[in-house]
Parts: structure tokens; C-alpha cells; sequence
């Protein structure tokens, strides 16, 4: 008897005990698959917003492009994109939520595009009624998008959950925030109002994979050597806020990594081995309030690239972000400008500092390149350009083409519709190369 | 005699403030800042020359002061319309010549809505997505690692072996911690926005990495076996 009475308590304190182990542990897996199923509307959400952000892009393009041998494959990628729109749509837990106004749309667009893709537009090009079409759903794009952007922004900066909308809908609680829900409901009624959306492409980023550093100037250089154009790079000669440590085997080209830490300056620089080349530099401490204009800042860079060795450069674009000057610049030779040996210059706008400096592009691609004359003329090129579009300047330039190839081409940046449009026509064979819309603001919401 | 001395008097009197009146104007001129104004700034001095500019009708889009490409045709149009060298500059002469054919009236107590630079082919909220993913993967590591993580993630998009938006390379199953915890849902700092920025922009820490790791913390023996490249602060970065 005397035995029997810690048996049962000690039973029970085990079960307790048992059964608080497997609650918990039951909690953490519901929780993580809570995690996982949200992080997949999530995507799919996220996914929705990128992809009819470009359908918008692409059909603004399409508008302005010009030859047929650029409208085929801008319409397969339109119906490609419409395909994943609808996807993602399907994805997202909105059984309950009416979404006729989106899939009508992407129905529509993805019919649209792939009659237009199938269609030998040599034989039969589009019409001016199938073009009024393209532009009421480039229209409708717009009014889509900006909807779902709302929506987008206010998930992202309330952290709106897809599964609180979606326990919301089961427990017909409508006092939770149901912003996602409301947020669709408005994209669903909403035909009016016109924003336009950002381009996707960026002539840098398809910068040619094969040149490979191959032309670096300059024989190896030491750790020590290394040091020493830090601390001209840095501007300070204290050897303690320094560290060296040489580049690993996955590296596309051998170099030295710098760090250097002093107060609230911290900074990293890759140096290449082979002639000391830097590749990166990028130095961080606070920035205080602006003295310089950005013109200003555009002269400290320009002056600073040549200083830096970086001959024949010219300034291809100017930002201004948080009191921070970004410039890009591009190659020219022989009034020619050769979009991939481009580097990057960022200033503080406080007292004029150089912040940054990303010279990948350019010490990857750049060698003495010679091209023959350009077959066709400059008023060639310029009838070739859709007769919409209100050219504003030209000149010629070296590009990647979707082929990955390097052509020459005429560059014209003209005005469509309020938009900025930059078309590169082939200066050999007279071709549409690319078509590009280009934007770089955002409103604040 | 009284009353013809009272309007003499009255007409001196209007004589005199006249005269005043021409030394002093009524309304100072008062205009832009000395800078020159470049494409890409941002601020008042934009925010008064798109307002000039809209004033004359040159231009035609939102006073946001943000100076992009519609008020960068604007000025040029400007320019070429009053015979100036057309560059796209508003320089002395440029601001000069707008000041006086059009007005502005300075408004200090409504803020316009702020519009930001967003670097081309990048939509506010996928600078969001990726300051919240570098936030949660690296707030505790220096700068330079936070633009390396963002730096990643990027290479990851135009790399073929992942997907190819944003959203899609964050959210893979699998592969970034702070998706698979929920730490990704924290309000990303300034720091944050700023790596992104600068790795959209173009500055690759990484030296082109599509992975990296924690040595103190990964699991998988896998990770060791890629190329490594490099380490930043508490990161290893591979092919």
C-alpha cells in the first residue's frame, strides 16, 4: 500500500510531463508549417505584383516598338508572364474573395499575345484597331498594378499575414485588419487612374560572362604593396585599422580583401592581385546634412575617376538617395559609348568623400575593342524607330544584345505617351535591338 | 486756396510714393538656390523648377521634386525655346531666364508628397522585400555585410539555377534562415535599405557569390564543399 502511493503520482507527474514535451513539440511544427504555408502565399502574393508589373512594362514597350523581328518574342514573353500571373493568382487563399477583374484581364492580355506571337506580322501586321486594344490593356495594366502596389506596400509595412486574413474569413470575424481583403476588393472595382511602373532591364547587368578579367594591366603585387594603396585609397596611413586576407578559390579573379575599422568609419576594399586594380570599395559612416548639390558631387566623381585611372569616362547617369550621390559612367571611344566597361561612383553629399567605388564591370570586360563603320546612316536608323516616338537626342553605343553578343548601335531616347523610351537600332543590319522604358522615381506612400 | 493746397499736397503724396515704389518693387525677386540643378537630385530647388516649368508649360508631370526625365525634357525644351545651349542643366542662366518669366510662390506649411530616386528596373516595395530578407538574415552584421547578403541575393536572380524575381529567390523553400523562422517579418532599419541600395546600385562585396554561410551555425556538410570566396564579418560567401 505504503508503495503504491508514489507510484501513481509518479505516473502522472511522467504523463504531465510526457504530454507537455509533445505539446510543445506539436506547437513548434504547427508553427513552422504555419511559417511555410504563409511564406508561400507570401511569394505567391509578391510574385503576382513583380509579374503584372512587367506585363504593364512589357506592353508600354511593345507600344513603342517598331519592327516585328522586336514584337514576336515581346508578345511570347507577355504570354509567358500572363501564365505565371494566373498561377500565382491561383495560388493565393482568396476562395472566398470574388478576382474576375485580374483574370479577366490576364485572360484577355494572354489571348491577345499569343494570336499576335503565332501571326506572321511580315504578312499581317497589327492593325490599328488590335493597337487601340493594346493600349486600353496597357491601360488596364496600369490601373491594376497600382492597386495591387497599395496592397503590396501595405502588407509589407503593417506585416499583414495571409493566414490571420485567412482565419479571419473562417471565423467570419471582420474586426481584424483585413486589409489584404479589402486591399483586393478595391483592385477587383477600381478601372480608373493612370501610374506607370518601372522597367526591368538594365544594360550593365548583361554585361558579357566570357571577357573574364583577362586584360588586367600590371604585375602581382605584395600584401604589402597592397596596404599601401589602401591607405592612399582610404586616406589614412594608421596600419592598426587595417586587415588583409587574400581573396578564396571560388574567386573569379585572385585579390586581396581589405577591411578597415576606425570609430564610425568602416570600410572594405578588394584590390586585385594582378596589378593592384581596386574592384570594389565601399566605405561606411554616417552622413550628415547635405552641403553639396549633386552637380556638384558629379565633378568630385569625374575627377576622381580620372585620378583613379579610369581614362575616357563619361557620367551615363546621376542619383541622388538619402543625401548620397550615385553616379554611373561608361566608357567612350571615338564618340562611342560602350555601356559594359562602366563603373560605379558613389559621393556623401556632407563634405564631398568618396563612399564607393564598383569597378567589376569595367576591369572584367575592358580591352581595345575596334568596329567597323556603321553600314547604315543616322537618318536610317531614325526612320527605323516607331514614328511615334518623339526623338529627343542620338548617339552611338556599343551594347550587349539578348544574344549576349556586343553590336554597335544607335542609341535615341525620345518621349511616348509622357514616357521616356530609349531604342537601340543596329548600326550594321538596321534592326530594333532593344526597346527600353526608362524610370527611376517612385512616389512615396 | 485751402482746398487747391490739399490737392497739391495730395498729388506730391502720390508723386513721392510712387517713386518709392519704383526703387522698391512691391514683390523681391526671390529664386532657387545658387546650385545647379543635375538630373537625379532630388529636393525645394527641384520642387521650384518643375513648378516654373509647369507654370510655363514645359512640364507636365507631378511637382515631386524629383528631378527625372519628364523634367529633364522639360528644361531642354526650355532651353531650346529661349536660345540657350540645351543641356539639361539648370544652371545660373537657365534658373535666371525661368525666374523671370514665371512665378512661384514657396509653400512652407503642405509638404508635397516625397517621392524617392528608385534605382531603374526596382519598384519601391522590392526594395522593401529585400531590406526586410537583409534585416532579418544580417542586423548584426557590419554594413558591408548587409550589402553582400543583398549583393546575393541579386546574383541569385540572374544566376540560372534560381529563380528569377525577387520574391521568388527570397521565399525558396529552404534557403534563407529568416524566411524559415519568421525573423524575415521584422521592420527593417535604415542600414538595411541603404545595403540594398548600394548592392542594387552595383557594388558587390561578395565578388559574384550566390551562397553563403555561418561556420558557427550551418548544418549541412554540403555548404562546406562549395568554393568559398571570401569572409565578411561573420559570413562565408561561395560560388
Amino acid at each position: 500500500m505504503r508503495r503504491n502511493r508514489w507510484i501513481l503520482p509518479a505516473v502522472l507527474a511522467v504523463a504531465l510531463i510526457g504530454t507537455g514535451i509533445w505539446g510543445y513539440q506539436n506547437n513548434k511544427e504547427k508553427q513552422a508549417v504555419m511559417i511555410q504555408a504563409e511564406n508561400n502565399y507570401q511569394r505567391a502574393f509578391h510574385e503576382l505584383s513583380y509579374h503584372m508589373d512587367l506585363l504593364h512594362e512589357k506592353i508600354g514597350t511593345s507600344l513603342a516598338m517598331n519592327s516585328r523581328k522586336s514584337i514576336s518574342p515581346q508578345m511570347l514573353d507577355i504570354w509567358r508572364l500572363t501564365s505565371q500571373a494566373q498561377g500565382n493568382v491561383g495560388q493565393l487563399p482568396l476562395s472566398l474573395l470574388p478576382f474576375n477583374k485580374t483574370e479577366e484581364f490576364l485572360s484577355k492580355i494572354g489571348d491577345f499575345s499569343y494570336r499576335t506571337a503565332a501571326r506572321d506580322l511580315d504578312k499581317s501586321p497589327l492593325t490599328d484597331k488590335e493597337l487601340r486594344t493594346l493600349d486600353a490593356l496597357h491601360n488596364q495594366a496600369a490601373d491594376l498594378n497600382k492597386d495591387l502596389r497599395g496592397v503590396q506596400n501595405k502588407v509589407l509595412h503593417n506585416n499583414l499575414r495571409w493566414m490571420d486574413a485567412e482565419l479571419a474569413l473562417n471565423n467570419q470575424d471582420r474586426k481584424a485588419d483585413n486589409t489584404i481583403m479589402d486591399g483586393f476588393r478595391t483592385v477587383e472595382k477600381k478601372v480608373s487612374g493612370y501610374d506607370e511602373a518601372n522597367s526591368s532591364t538594365s544594360l550593365v547587368n548583361n554585361s558579357i560572362k566570357e571577357h573574364r578579367y583577362k586584360n588586367l594591366s600590371g604585375d602581382n603585387i605584395s600584401k604589402k604593396e597592397a596596404l599601401e594603396i589602401a591607405a592612399f585609397v582610404i586616406k589614412d596611413k594608421d596600419t592598426r585599422a587595417y586587415k588583409i586576407k587574400k581573396s578564396g578559390k571560388g574567386a573569379d579573379v585572385a585579390a586581396y580583401n581589405i577591411t578597415y575599422s576606425k570609430g564610425n568609419r568602416h570600410a572594405q576594399l578588394d584590390l586585385t592581385v594582378k596589378g593592384g586594380h581596386p574592384i570594389n570599395y565601399l566605405m561606411n559612416r554616417p552622413v550628415t546634412e547635405k552641403k553639396l548639390s549633386l552637380h556638384d558631387a558629379k565633378l568630385i566623381a569625374e575627377k576622381y575617376a580620372k585620378n583613379s585611372g579610369f581614362e575616357s569616362m563619361e557620367v551615363n547617369t546621376s542619383t541622388e538617395y538619402d543625401n548620397v550621390g550615385v553616379f554611373s559612367f561608361v566608357y567612350k571611344q571615338d564618340k562611342t559609348y560602350v555601356y559594359a566597361d562602366s563603373i560605379e561612383v558613389k559621393i556623401a553629399l556632407d563634405n564631398g568623400d568618396v563612399l564607393g567605388l564598383s569597378a567589376r564591370n569595367y576591369f572584367m570586360n575592358h580591352h581595345e575593342r575596334n568596329w567597323s563603320k556603321p553600314e547604315v546612316s543616322l537618318s536610317e536608323a531614325r526612320s527605323k524607330v516607331n514614328p511615334k516616338v518623339d526623338i529627343q537626342t542620338d548617339r552611338l553605343a556599343i551594347i550587349d544584345n539578348e544574344a549576349g553578343k556586343e553590336v554597335l548601335v544607335y542609341e535615341f531616347v525620345g518621349i511616348y505617351k509622357n514616357s521616356t523610351f530609349r531604342i537601340f537600332i543596329n548600326a550594321m543590319d538596321g534592326s530594333e535591338e532593344k526597346v527600353e522604358r526608362l524610370e527611376g522615381t517612385e512616389s512615396g506612400i | 486756396m485751402a482746398k487747391k493746397r490739399i490737392c497739391f499736397l495730395i498729388i506730391i503724396i502720390y508723386f513721392l510714393v510712387g517713386s518709392l515704389q519704383a526703387v522698391y518693387p512691391p514683390e523681391k525677386v526671390e529664386a532657387f538656390s545658387s546650385q545647379v540643378i543635375h538630373r537625379g537630385s532630388v529636393g525645394e530647388d527641384v520642387i521650384e523648377l518643375q513648378s516654373r516649368l509647369q507654370y510655363l508649360g514645359y512640364y507636365k508631370g507631378k511637382i515631386d521634386g524629383v528631378f527625372g526625365w519628364g523634367t529633364y525634357w522639360a528644361v531642354r525644351n526650355f532651353q531650346d525655346q529661349f536660345g540657350m545651349k540645351v543641356d539639361g542643366l539648370a544652371g545660373q542662366t537657365t534658373k535666371n531666364k525661368l525666374a523671370k518669366a514665371s512665378k512661384y510662390v514657396k509653400k512652407t506649411a503642405s509638404k508635397p508628397a516625397a517621392s524617392v530616386n528608385v534605382p531603374q528596373g526596382y519598384s519601391a516595395n522590392d526594395i522593401r522585400l529585400l531590406a526586410n530578407a537583409v534585416h532579418g538574415e544580417a542586423r548584426g552584421e557590419p554594413y558591408v555585410g548587409q550589402v553582400a547578403v543583398a549583393a546575393v541575393i541579386l546574383n541569385r536572380i540572374e544566376s540560372a539555377s534560381f529563380p528569377n524575381s525577387i520574391s521568388g529567390v527570397i521565399f525558396e523553400p529552404g534557403a534563407f534562415t529568416a524566411v524559415a523562422d519568421g525573423q524575415i517579418w521584422l521592420t527593417p532599419n535604415e542600414n538595411a535599405k541603404r545595403a540594398v541600395i548600394d548592392a542594387i546600385n552595383g557594388w558587390d562585396p561578395t565578388g559574384n557569390a550566390i551562397y553563403y554561410f555561418n561556420p558557427e551555425t550551418a548544418t549541412s556538410k554540403w555548404i562546406w564543399s562549395r568554393p568559398q570566396i571570401k569572409t565578411i564579418g561573420k559570413h562565408i560567401f561561395c560560388k
